[in-house]
């Protein structure tokens, strides 16, 4: 950020940060159908990105991501659950070709097409089983302007770095809603470099080292031959049945994840000594949560924050945290505490309490009753 | 090594008469009489028995969904540079061509450089043989024995008809290379139909029945079209832009602010009556003040009719949570603000109502203040002048501010300052 001076306040909105933080950290396209309300990144993106595809629908924009990703070049797209739906298919494909991009995830209320202009957390249980076969993708989720700054470019390294698909959440009220902000508290991004393959012979497309992250070769050269495969295959790339080495190729696609997960760990941690109780939140819900514990500690109550940044996989830290306190209080915008059943299952625990709403923000008072309220 | 570019071995995976194998070896032969070598190809296939081929080739391969290999292909054609030198070549089934039709129409339309070959067999071979939308009349399929009079889609006419740059339909029979050359050689989009009979379901369905009498019957003429109007495909590379952020954005503190505390509004009014401007006007002229602002607009999804509502927060501490459950003012200028604002009406204590002079007092414990807004200004303006009522006598912003921020308004060289200063009380 070499444009911008100390303290510089703008009156600005989240989609504009992610977009130009895309951009800087090395994506290259952005291809997508522009849907409530993840409109604002598509215009943005229009203004922005070196290239611009504006596909006709959900599939195409993911089938075009993916075969543009094989030449080398990173491509984001942004959406809401009705497109994120038709992704699907097509996101599981990129994850087992293990070619990167970045899906922005703008959640609004459903079921089905719902509200478009509501916001709303309630896609987490969509994206943790968009992959079928107990795989996950790396899930990122913004809680506040810096979050759309520094998260945006962690998922275009991340996406890249591990060869997958990247999930951006964020949600309606985060990326459109226009908040004063100090443009010097921005961090520099600089862009991420593809690593490519410098084998002069013996290349296969899926042999790997002990990064378990295949070395990648584009599509548009002309030294190795490159297969990208969808269906079960083997290190070359060919489509397998269930051979004893494609389904370990299919195997490593979680395993890739669990060795470089310290690498894509991000949450926000504020502890207070002697609090028995913590609230974890995230996306815009976050800030309602952090406004909270602010007030309650204001009025001499003890009470920690996590803010879950890294949703998926879900990080073993979060347990080292959560496991130390008495009270666990979960606030997130949807009907059925759908984090809250991932961290800790459909059982009810007398200690883990969520505070849930539809339709509208958590207000920062519902948090506040919930940590106040015994039991 | 011998001197095949395409395919690895002499055993391909297909049923024995199966079509598809004459289409991978005119292919090969069609590549080499164009002089390609073998890594200039990027060949894209998908779900079905043509897709099988994969295996078999030397050339780069992607393998992809059901149906989607064009779009697929797309993604690559679109990004490549002319100066690559690359061919990008699809194998799509008819199955696969009834499923990812959409994609057929869309890359012919947008002349991506590629050729698709469609093997219709003309029934989903894979699968047990059940009918595409390429199975013509007459022809029967295990799982249609008895297929109607509805006929295939001809899919030659529908490529013409969205302007492809060059397509053509020939039979799977004997050597089609130079046809397939043709093809290859476009600078743009082209497609090529081979008519093929399936010999595990199609032979066994129509006993004695021959490519040509089903082709003929059906009315799918062997023959091809250029359309000399296509455009070339253009690179989707538009190059460097500027950054989305720079000085121009931020906004200096220039007086000292007034407000203590913090202050929440609520404007609410119709689409297009210039609530949301209004909005981030107030929120930007607080900022002048070196106050904190935010602002959350609350809208349908229709963009000209309805309510039209924003949230604005100004504080002298950093706001976190973005939300107004209870603001302390209500900027209301027409019935559609008043139907969307009404719960906040009602639980209103403590709160002030700025409500435009035509419309009813709604039963609340709310202070009202009725002010003509629409009648003085028009109903676009009514919003601006709704804020600058409530600086002017409510002292939360300073005046100067106010004249300031509006200088810098661009609804300033419109509208004059005076429009909404001679209408203050």
């Amino acid at each position: 950020m070499t444009e911008i001076s100390t303290n510089q306040m703008a009156f600005i909105d989240g989609s504009r940060l992610i977009t130009e933080a895309c951009v800087q950290a090395g994506a290259q396209a952005f291809v997508g159908y522009p849907i409530t309300p993840a409109n604002l990144l598509y215009s943005y993106a229009n203004q922005r990105y070196p290239v611009m595809m504006a596909a006709p629908d959900e599939i195409t924009t993911l089938q075009w991501m993916t075969g543009y990703a094989s030449l080398g070049k990173l491509p984001v797209t942004a959406t809401a659950f009705p497109g994120y739906a038709l992704m699907i298919e097509s996101i599981n494909m990129a994850m087992m070709m293990e070619l990167p991009m970045v899906i922005i995830l703008v959640q609004r209320l459903g079921p089905a097409t719902g509200t478009a202009t509501a916001g709303a957390q309630g896609d987490i249980a969509v994206v943790h089983g968009t992959v079928s076969g107990g795989f996950q993708l790396p899930t990122f989720c913004i809680s506040n302007l810096n979050d759309c700054w520094e998260l945006s470019a962690k998922a275009v390294e991340t996406a890249i770095s591990l060869r997958t698909p990247v999930v951006l959440l964020t949600s309606k009220e985060m990326v459109m809603t226009q908040m004063s902000f100090d443009m010097s508290s921005l961090i520099e991004i600089k862009p991420k470099a593809w690593k490519y393959s410098d084998k002069s012979n013996d290349y296969k497309s899926y042999d790997v080292d002990e990064s378990l992250v295949p070395e990648f070769l584009p599509v548009s050269q002309n030294q190795h031959q490159v297969r990208f495969t969808a269906s079960t295959h083997n290190k070359a790339g060919i489509l397998q049945n269930t051979s004893p080495e494609a389904l370990d190729n299919s195997r490593r696609l979680k395993t890739k994840l669990d060795l470089h997960a310290q690498e894509f760990l991000y949450y926000e941690y504020d502890q207070q000594q002697e609090a028995e109780t913590i609230v974890l939140s995230f996306d815009i819900t976050a800030q309602a949560a952090r406004e909270a514990v602010l007030r309650l500690r204001n009025e001499g109550t003890k009470v920690s924050l996590l803010v879950a940044k890294t949703l998926f996989p879900i990080p073993e830290r979060y347990y080292d945290i959560l496991n130390g306190y008495k009270k666990v209080v979960i606030a997130e915008e949807n009907n059925d505490g759908q984090y809250r059943r991932f961290l800790f299952g459909n059982q009810p625990h007398a200690h883990i309490k969520g505070v849930n709403v539809m339709g509208r923000m958590i207000q920062p008072e519902e948090i506040m009753k919930e940590v106040q309220h015994n039991g | 090594m011998d001197n095949r570019i395409l395919i690895d071995s002499k055993d391909l995976p297909f049923c024995k008469g199966c079509g598809h194998a004459g289409v991978a070896q005119n292919t090969e032969k069609a590549l080499q009489k164009l002089g390609y070598d073998t890594l200039d190809v990027i060949f894209v296939t998908d779900i079905g028995c043509h897709g099988i081929i994969d295996k078999s080739l030397r050339s780069h391969t992607v393998h992809g969904l059901h149906g989607r290999s064009v779009a697929l292909a797309g993604g690559i054609a679109a990004g490549l540079t002319p100066e690559s030198g690359k061919k990008v070549i699809v194998f799509i089934g008819d199955g696969g061509a009834t499923i990812g039709m959409q994609h057929l129409l869309v890359a012919a339309h947008h002349n991506f450089p590629m050729t698709v070959v469609i093997h219709n067999n003309m029934l989903y071979g894979m699968t047990g043989g059940q009918p595409s939308e390429f199975t013509p009349c007459g022809f029967n399929t295990p799982t249609a024995p008895n297929r109607s009079a509805m006929g295939a889609i001809d899919m030659v006419k529908l490529m013409e008809g969205v302007g492809a740059a060059y397509v053509s339909r020939v039979s799977g029979v004997g050597d089609f290379s130079d046809e397939l050359a043709e093809a290859f050689a476009q600078p743009g989009f082209s497609l090529v139909e081979v008519m093929e009979i399936c010999p595990s379901y199609g032979v066994k369905s129509n006993p004695g029945m021959k490519l040509k009498q089903v082709v003929e019957t059906a009315g799918l003429a062997i023959h091809k079209s250029k359309n000399p109007q296509s455009e070339n495909h253009r690179p989707a590379y538009d190059g460097f832009k500027n950054s989305l952020l720079s000085e121009k954005l931020t906004i200096k503190k220039e007086f000292e602010p007034v407000l203590k505390g913090t202050v929440r509004i609520l404007l609410s009014g119709s689409a297009g009556e210039g609530t949301q401007s209004a909005a981030e006007f107030l929120a930007r002229t607080a900022m002048l003040s070196g106050l904190y602002a935010t602002k959350k607009g609350h809208y349908p999804v229709t963009v000209g009719v309805g309510f039209s509502a924003a949230e604005v927060i100004i504080s002298d501490q950093p706001i976190f949570y973005t939300g107004s459950t209870k603001p302390d003012f209500m900027l209301i200028t027409s019935t559609d603000g008043v139907d969307y604002a009404m719960p906040k009406i009602k639980n209103g204590n403590g709160a002030t109502i700025i409500l435009d002079g035509s419309l009813p007092i709604p039963d609340t414990s709310a202070k009202i203040i009725q002010k003509d807004l629409r009648s003085k200004v028009g109903s676009r303006n009514a919003a601006m002048l709704s804020v600058f009522t409530l600086i002017k006598k409510f002292g939360i912003l300073s005046e100067e501010s106010l004249l300031t921020a509006y200088g810098r308004n661009k609804l300033s060289a419109k509208v004059p300052v005076e429009t909404f200063t001679e209408n203050l009380d």
